[in-house]
Order: C-alpha cells, then sequence, then structure tokens
C-alpha cells in the first residue's frame, strides 16, 4: 500500500514511503516532522494547514500526497526567528497573533496573495483572506499587517 | 573592587547567611484572601518552590531563574493567545530591573504553589461593583472554596488580577536578594547599590552581572514583602509591551501541544462514544487492527483509541472499527432537552441573588406588563487546535504535554488514571491553540495516559478529529428565561428574570472535585442579577435544570446568555415607550455605580450616539444601532453595533466598545482581547448552535459550526478606561454585550425581534 516517494520541501528533498493518498499535511508533521503547519479541520474548512505548491497556496489537508508534483513551501521556508520574511516581520510589527496556532495559514495565504497582487485592497483581502479561520479573530491586524507588507515589499524592490 | 576569593571571607559570609532567617517567599497578595475565610488556611502556609536549579539556571523564587542570557520568566497561567505571559512577565521584569530582551518567559512545572486565589471568589454570590459586600463571605461555599483555592487554574480573566502582587514582588524579591549579594561582593551597604538592565551597579561605578550573583543570592532569604515601585515610575507596565511569544508564532516555531515530538514516538487518536456520557456496549477492530500502519486498539470503555505510526492512519483506522454505543443519559433530541430545562421552572428556584422591592405585587397591581421568552443553545468552543496530548509511562513515572488551562488538575486527574502519586507525574504546559474555556478539562490528558498505559516506554500523540472535538465538548449550557417588565416614561419600575439552565459550575466542581457544592449558583445568574441597574422593583432567580449534557465554562461563562437576555429585554422596554435605550440606561445607573455609568457614556461619545430611538436611530432606513452594557469580571463594558442591509444581507458595520479595567497594564493586548472577544460573542450570535438528534451532536465541523471570518468581521474601535486602582478582566468582558448589542441593532434595523438564538436562523447575514 505504501509507496516509495520524492518529496522537495523547502528546497530539500525527502525521501518517504507512505500511502500515497495520505494527505500531505500528515506527512509534513508526522513522517517529515515539520510542524509549523496545522491540523484545524481536515476538510479545507479553515486554512490552518495552508502551504504553497509550486508558489500557489493549497490545503494540505485534503491534498493527498500522491497528487503532489512540485515544490513545497511551508511557514518554516518564509523565514526563521533569526531572519524573518518580509511578510513575518509585517506580523511582528503589527503584533498580530494572540494563540497564534492559525498563524502559519494565515501568513501562506497573505504571502500567496501578495505575490500575485502587490497591491490589495481591502476586498481583494476579503476575498483571499475568507477561507483562513481565527478563532481569536485577529482579522484586523492581519488586514494591517498584508497592508504594511505590501508597502515594505515595495520599498524593498 | 575584584572578586574576594580567601577562606576567610567565605566563612564569614557563610556565618552570616547562617544567622538569616528561613527563606520564606511570602506572598502580600494573601492578606487580601485573608480578609475572608478560605483564604486563612492558605495564607499561614509558605509556599514551597518547585522549581530546581540547572546548568546555568538558578532559582530565586517560584517565579523565575536566573540564566546566562537574563532571567527565565514562570508565568504560571495558559498562554492561549491573551498575551499573559508577556504581561506576567513583564511584572516580573519592572521589578527586577532586566532589559525586556533578556526575559525568557515557560509555563513552569504543575504546582500548587501557583494557585488561583482570584477565580475562586468568581463564584462568589455578589455583585462585583459592590465590593464591599465580598468581604461577608457566607456559607456553602467555603469549604469546596478552600480545596479549589490549591489549584493552578487559568480562567475568568483574573490573571493580571491575581498575578499583580505575586509577579511584581518575585521580581522584587528577587532584586533584593541579588543587591544583598552584590553589597558582600563590593563591601558596601546594599542601600548604596543600584540596578540597570541585569546589574548591579556600587557607587564607584563598578558593576556586577546579576548572573554572577545568582547562586549567592539563592542563599540569601527575603522575609519582607519587599517594597514595589510606585506606578508612576513603571517602565514597562501600562506601556505595548512586544509579545514574548510573537516571533515563534508568525514562524512556525511555537511549540503547541499538537507538535509535541518525543523519541520513539507514535501516534494516536480516540472515537468516544457521540451519545455522550454513554457507554460503549461492544466493538470489532479486525478490520481497522489489520490497516497497514495500525500498532494497536485500546477499549476505553466509553469509546475506542488507535495507536498507528501517523495520524491520518489513526484517524482513518477508527473510524474503521464497527461499535456498538449505549444511549446518552439525557433526551434524544433538541426539543426533548429544551422540554427538559423549561421543566426547571416548576420547582423552586436554586438561587435568589437579587430581590429589590416587592415584585410580584407590583406586578398583580400594574395594568401593563410586558412579558417575554428567550432562548439560548448549547455552544462548542471549538478552539482552532483540536483536543490533544501526549503522555509517556515509563518506569512508574509519568510524563504528560497538553496544553491545559489547570496543570494540577490534570496531574490529579492522569495520576490517578494509571494508580500513580502526583509526584511521579509531570504535565508539561506547550502553548494553547486557544482555549475559550475548553483547556481546563482533562478528557484529553486522561485519554492519553490511558494509551500511554497501553504502550509503556513509548510516548504517544493523541490528537482527535475536528469532529471529535465539536462532538465532544464540554459546551456552553442551553439556557431559557422568562421576562416580565413595566416600564414608564420615567424607565423601568420593575423587572422580573426567571432564568432556567444546567450548572456548570456544579458540573465542574463534579468533575474537578467529585461533589457537586450546594448552595446558589452564581454563575447560572451573573449578568443579570449582579447589573449596576437602579431598578425599584427587580428580581432575578435562577432554575437549576438537570439534563446531563456535558457543560463547561465557555468565554464569560453565564454572563453570555443572561446579557443577552437581560439587555435586549431592556431594549424591549425602552422600544416599548420610545425611550433611548442608552438614556434609559444611564438613568438606571445613576448613583448605583460610577465606573459603568461613564463607562456607558464613554461608548456613546465614540460612537456619536444621541439620536432618538426609532426606525434606524437617525440612521436613516436601511440602518440599524443597537447598544448592549454588561459588568463582567470586574470590568464594566459598553458595546454599540451598527448594521445595514445591503444586497448580500445584514451587514455589521462597526462595532465600538468601552472598556473600564481599572489598571491598563499593555493597551496593545487589551485591544486585541477585547476586540477578539467582540468577534467570538458575535460569531456564537450569528452561527453559534450545537444541536441534539439521536442523542448525538449534529454539527461536526466548519462546515456545520462557522465563525466570523475576515470578509464579514467588522471593524473594532476599543476605548480603554482606568477609573480607579482596581485591577478588571480583559479576556472575557467583551463576549456578553457583543450578542445583545447586535440583536437590538437587528431590531432597530428589521423591526424584528429576535429572542431565539442564533440570530443567523432568522436573520440573512452577509456570508463569505
Amino acid at each position: 500500500m505504501t509507496k516509495a516517494m520524492k518529496l522537495t520541501v523547502n528546497k530539500v528533498e525527502h525521501e518517504i514511503d507512505v500511502d500515497p493518498e495520505m494527505p500531505l499535511l500528515w506527512v509534513l508533521r508526522d513522517v517529515i516532522g515539520l510542524t509549523g503547519t496545522k491540523f484545524g479541520c481536515g476538510i479545507a474548512a479553515c486554512g490552518a494547514c495552508t502551504v504553497h505548491l509550486d508558489g500557489e497556496p493549497i490545503r494540505s489537508c485534503v491534498t493527498p500526497i500522491g497528487d503532489v508534483e512540485g515544490a513545497v513551501t511551508t511557514i518554516e521556508g518564509m523565514g526563521t526567528p533569526a531572519s524573518l520574511g518580509m511578510v513575518q516581520k509585517a506580523w511582528l510589527k503589527h503584533q498580530v497573533a494572540q494563540c497564534g496556532y492559525c498563524q502559519s495559514g494565515q501568513i501562506m495565504s497573505a504571502s500567496a496573495l501578495l505575490e500575485t497582487n502587490p497591491e490589495p485592497s481591502d476586498a481583494d483581502i476579503d476575498e483571499a483572506m475568507s477561507g483562513n479561520l481565527c478563532r481569536c479573530a485577529t482579522y484586523p491586524r492581519i488586514r494591517a499587517a498584508i497592508h504594511e507588507a505590501s508597502k515594505m515589499l515595495k520599498e524593498d524592490a | 573592587m575584584g572578586k574576594k576569593d580567601t577562606k576567610d571571607v567565605e566563612e564569614q559570609k557563610s556565618k552570616k547567611k547562617r544567622s538569616l532567617t528561613r527563606r520564606v517567599f511570602m506572598l502580600g497578595s494573601m492578606a487580601v484572601a485573608g480578609g475572608v475565610a478560605f483564604g486563612a488556611y492558605h495564607y499561614k502556609k509558605p509556599l514551597k518552590n518547585p522549581l530546581q536549579d540547572s546548568d546555568g539556571e538558578i532559582t530565586l523564587n517560584p517565579y523565575l531563574f536566573i540564566t546566562a542570557a537574563g532571567v527565565k520568566v514562570i508565568a504560571p497561567r495558559a498562554e492561549m493567545g491573551q498575551g499573559v505571559h508577556t504581561t506576567l512577565a513583564a511584572m516580573v521584569a519592572e521589578e527586577l530591573g532586566v532589559a525586556w530582551e533578556d526575559v525568557e518567559v515557560i509555563h513552569g512545572p504543575a504546582s500548587s504553589t501557583y494557585y488561583n486565589e482570584e477565580v475562586l471568589k468568581l463564584g462568589l454570590p455578589f455583585a462585583e461593583y459592590s465590593q464591599s459586600t465580598v468581604k461577608n463571605v457566607v456559607s456553602g461555599v467555603t469549604d469546596v472554596a478552600s480545596k479549589i483555592l490549591g489549584q493552578q487554574i487559568t480562567g475568568g480573566s483574573t490573571t493580571t488580577r491575581d498575578g499583580f502582587i505575586k509577579m511584581r514582588q518575585a521580581g522584587a524579591a528577587a532584586r533584593l536578594a541579588i543587591m544583598e549579594a552584590a553589597a558582600y561582593e563590593f563591601d558596601v551597604p546594599a542601600s548604596e547599590l543600584k540596578t540597570n538592565n541585569g546589574e548591579v551597579i556600587a557607587p564607584n561605578g563598578s558593576r556586577l552581572k546579576y548572573q554572577d550573583l545568582a547562586l549567592d543570592a539563592s542563599a540569601i532569604k527575603v522575609e519582607q514583602n519587599p517594597p514595589l515601585k510606585d506606578p508612576s515610575q513603571w517602565r514597562y507596565l501600562g506601556k505595548a509591551m512586544p509579545r514574548k511569544d510573537m516571533v515563534g508564532k508568525v514562524t512556525g516555531t511555537a511549540e503547541f501541544g499538537i507538535d509535541v515530538k518525543q523519541d520513539d514516538m507514535l501516534f494516536a487518536t480516540v472515537r468516544i462514544n457521540p451519545k455522550l456520557g454513554g457507554k460503549m456496549l461492544s466493538f470489532d477492530a479486525a478490520e481497522a487492527g489489520a490497516m497497514a500502519g495500525v500498532v494497536k486498539i485500546v477499549d476505553l470503555w466509553d469509546g475506542i483509541g488507535v495507536i498507528a505510526d501517523n495520524t491520518w492512519t489513526a484517524f482513518q483506522a477508527a473510524e474503521a472499527v464497527e461499535i456498538e454505543w449505549g444511549d446518552a443519559p439525557y433526551p434524544q433530541d433538541n426539543d426533548g432537552i429544551y422540554a427538559e430545562i423549561e421543566k426547571a421552572f416548576d420547582e423552586k428556584p436554586n438561587s435568589v441573588l437579587r430581590d429589590d422591592g416587592t415584585i410580584d405585587e407590583t406586578l398583580a397591581a400594574a395594568p401593563d406588563v410586558i412579558e417575554a421568552i428567550y432562548r439560548v443553545p448549547y455552544l462548542a468552543h471549538t478552539p482552532m487546535e483540536p483536543m490533544n496530548a501526549t503522555a509517556l509511562l515509563k518506569d512508574g513515572e509519568l510524563d504528560v504535554w497538553v496544553g491545559n488551562q489547570a496543570p494540577t488538575v490534570i496531574q490529579d486527574h492522569v495520576a490517578k488514571a494509571v494508580g500513580l502519586n502526583v509526584e511521579n507525574v509531570r504535565v508539561h504546559t506547550p502553548y494553547l491553540g486557544g482555549g475559550f474555556g475548553r483547556k481546563p478539562e482533562y478528557d484529553s490528558a486522561v485519554q492519553a495516559t490511558k494509551l500511554a498505559e497501553a504502550m509503556p516506554g513509548r510516548a504517544i500523540k493523541m490528537t482527535w478529529t475536528r469532529e471529535e472535538d465539536v462532538r465532544h465538548d464540554f459546551y456552553r449550557p442551553a439556557s431559557l428565561a422568562r421576562m416580565k417588565g413595566i416600564v414608564s416614561e420615567d424607565g423601568p419600575s420593575a423587572l422580573k428574570l426567571d432564568i432556567a439552565a444546567p450548572s456548570v459550575y456544579r458540573a465542574q466542581a463534579k468533575r474537578v472535585l467529585g461533589i457537586a457544592p450546594p448552595g446558589p449558583d452564581k454563575l447560572l445568574v451573573e449578568g443579570a442579577f449582579d447589573q449596576p441597574y437602579g431598578i425599584p422593583n427587580f428580581q432575578v432567580n435562577g432554575y437549576l435544570s438537570e439534563v446531563d449534557v456535558p457543560v463547561g465554562s465557555w468565554r464569560s461563562v453565564g454572563n453570555s446568555y443572561n446579557s443577552f437576555f437581560l439587555e435586549s429585554f431592556l431594549d424591549e422596554l425602552a422600544v416599548a415607550k420610545r425611550l433611548d435605550p442608552l438614556a434609559m440606561r444611564l438613568k438606571l445607573m445613576q448613583g448605583v455605580d460610577k465606573p459603568s455609568f461613564d463607562t456607558l457614556r464613554a461608548v456613546g461619545d465614540i460612537a456619536g450616539w444621541g439620536a432618538p430611538t426609532g426606525a434606524g436611530r437617525g440612521r436613516g432606513a436601511g440602518f440599524g444601532r443597537g447598544v448592549a452594557f454588561c459588568y463582567s469580571f470586574g470590568s464594566p463594558t459598553a458595546q454599540i453595533i451598527d448594521v445595514s442591509e445591503t444586497e448580500d444581507g445584514v451587514k455589521i458595520d462597526k462595532v465600538w466598545c468601552a472598556i473600564d479595567v481599572g489598571t491598563a497594564f499593555d493597551p496593545s493586548i487589551i485591544e486585541a482581547q477585547v476586540t477578539s472577544a467582540i468577534l467570538y460573542g458575535l460569531s456564537a450570535a450569528i452561527y453559534g448552535d450545537i444541536t441534539f438528534e439521536d442523542g448525538e451532536v449534529v454539527e461536526g465541523n466548519f462546515d456545520e459550526y462557522d465563525a466570523l471570518r475576515m470578509g464579514n468581521a467588522p471593524p473594532v474601535e476599543v476605548k480603554i478606561l482606568q477609573s480607579t486602582g482596581h485591577i478588571g478582566g480583559v479576556g472575557e468582558p467583551g463576549v456578553p454585550p457583543s450578542i445583545p448589542a447586535l440583536a437590538n441593532a437587528v431590531y432597530d434595523l428589521l423591526g424584528k425581534r429576535e429572542r431565539v438564538l442564533p440570530l443567523g436562523k432568522s436573520v440573512d447575514f452577509v456570508t463569505v
């Protein structure tokens, strides 16, 4: 039932041998040990598991590993405590997180949005971010941080 | 002055140290509890330091280690988003005199040393705004209270109130001990020394680092309550501090319970009887047990656990087990449950904590009595992190890792589950991915422990599916209210509120202590009886229902439903006589509680309230505006909500909130918490509905139990007031008024009075 596969995560190639039906989320968390990506619902209803597949945001909890063709980027690939990515810096500046559990997914969705739309309007943010649930309801600060990141990325360019 | 290392000096020092009295770390805050009966026991007993020195970490008292990098603070309350690790650490750092970047924060071990004295007072049957009554503690609660008192619990928005003296004294006492140690080294009196950012400075300018003095300081006794800084000298408190958990939480490196990693760890899940409280009659695990990756299937009397080599396989296998479930001990469906709750009205009230004037005579004599019946449903907590726990049982020692709000309670119950003494059990608390009152419960920790018992020597990380989480909660209870009132052009003159609900207080006490306390249940009627309204005839009766659906603390507990009942009905009374609902409330508060009056007036000011009542309250057709107030957890809180009709449905345009927290320790965290509480309340007001069929909860995941999202969460403007020196709560008080403020705004918009929650069942709100 298991199958040997190769998976590239944050530019590192992993050899895995698992059931191709296993969602990418659990490969990341339980097999590779990258726990920054979170389990929230298992049905793509909360966005906590959001990662990038070749730059596109996907819900890893419903993506069978056998279907993954391309490079995966997780929150761990966006920056580290010693070297934060731009979106993470904006999150820090606006002190966004409360419990913090959904924030990996929020940052992955926000980064993907900024990638395709460097100056999103509030309506664009509503559209791109409403799939990411936050029970602490940090939405106002997430919105402010996305606008901030947009500004920072522009200045940096 | 150089370091003295001659034998003579060493001898002299140790002699002097011995002559000092035994090291006792007294907590001044207990003087508060000392005024009430249940505080006496702990007041006289010095607290043990549960910390132990390790390499490069020296503990000076239960709240800190001095480390090579600075200070490691033990913030013994659950960091579940409220920012308590930051504010508690700021309290220590403020007095200790260290740079903010040199402060690290951890949860620390489970210990009764870290008991929460404030949470207990919430159960006392008094209105919080009348502080003087708290001194006259009566019967019933106290013996139970003294047992709860020893518990390390996060709840009731009590963390800063409870920590304010303790944490600052911990910092101050450590600083004094370090200065004493430096006095020996410098050979000058301690009174001539100064400290700055982790260094002691001698009059001649020479300096010693805290870390080089810590070992000597740890032998020095600080007996007196150390003097504390005047608030005017505060560097950290009162300011927005960079949160200590922020970098970890934006990089995916913060460790939540679900992220725990141990050597040789296996993964697991459980499937428990969805007929809550029912047994498992039989199960067949033949198919599940044969699945690749499944290690073991464990019988847990009320369900099964599956241990596997990854979580997903455990989920799949748990579903594949064939199980015959026993029945639930409550009515099978919603109608039956509500009928059962209603029956409580036929008995005598459990509590009559407010009885002003002559309510029944007044109502009987009045020609126009306004009556209404209200109802709210059961609610789940749905923190983003589903319930989970990791356990390792090895050689008679048990380690449990679980994001939790009550480490000592969990320690007791996991120990009992495998027949160990608590001395052999260590509870480790990682970050909580939300709590909201769900995680003082020990259910998941006990399950993980049972699974670990089946696989001794292997760490087992157990994670629930979201469906398991929604369907096995300790719910906010459903509740019914019957209200009667009399109103004239001068305002309400009579109000009678009968409330029936299952008791959270008794259910929790039964789970924690094994007994349900007698006496009136304050939590059942809080948010109603204790509100600062001078209505001449005002009675609030609480009726206890015995419906056995598991219930627990849900952010703001009884206030979450009673504020909806009271504040909606006050709006009905205002509408009946075309009174301005805000002005009407202000008049009722006059002479009762000034902070409440000022808070309500303040929200009116920031929202530009002032137009007369009626359709749209001055904003015109298509717009509505509602107001509500609630005094809870020491903080009077008033809100105004604007709504409008759009093509996509009713939209919440904006929320204004004024809250009097007494003392604002961190304005950024307070703003975040109050906003969070309001949006949590509004999510419940619109979506929250746990229903039952065949004895089982119907809703299972976020597709059926949703909450506000980016696209429909309104902006929130928070005005923080600081009236006097008291310390109000912050995490919960935003919830209660949000729900009636929305219902009142919806009435103002549509002319339709919504007396049953959730509002989303009868009103189309904008969805995303």
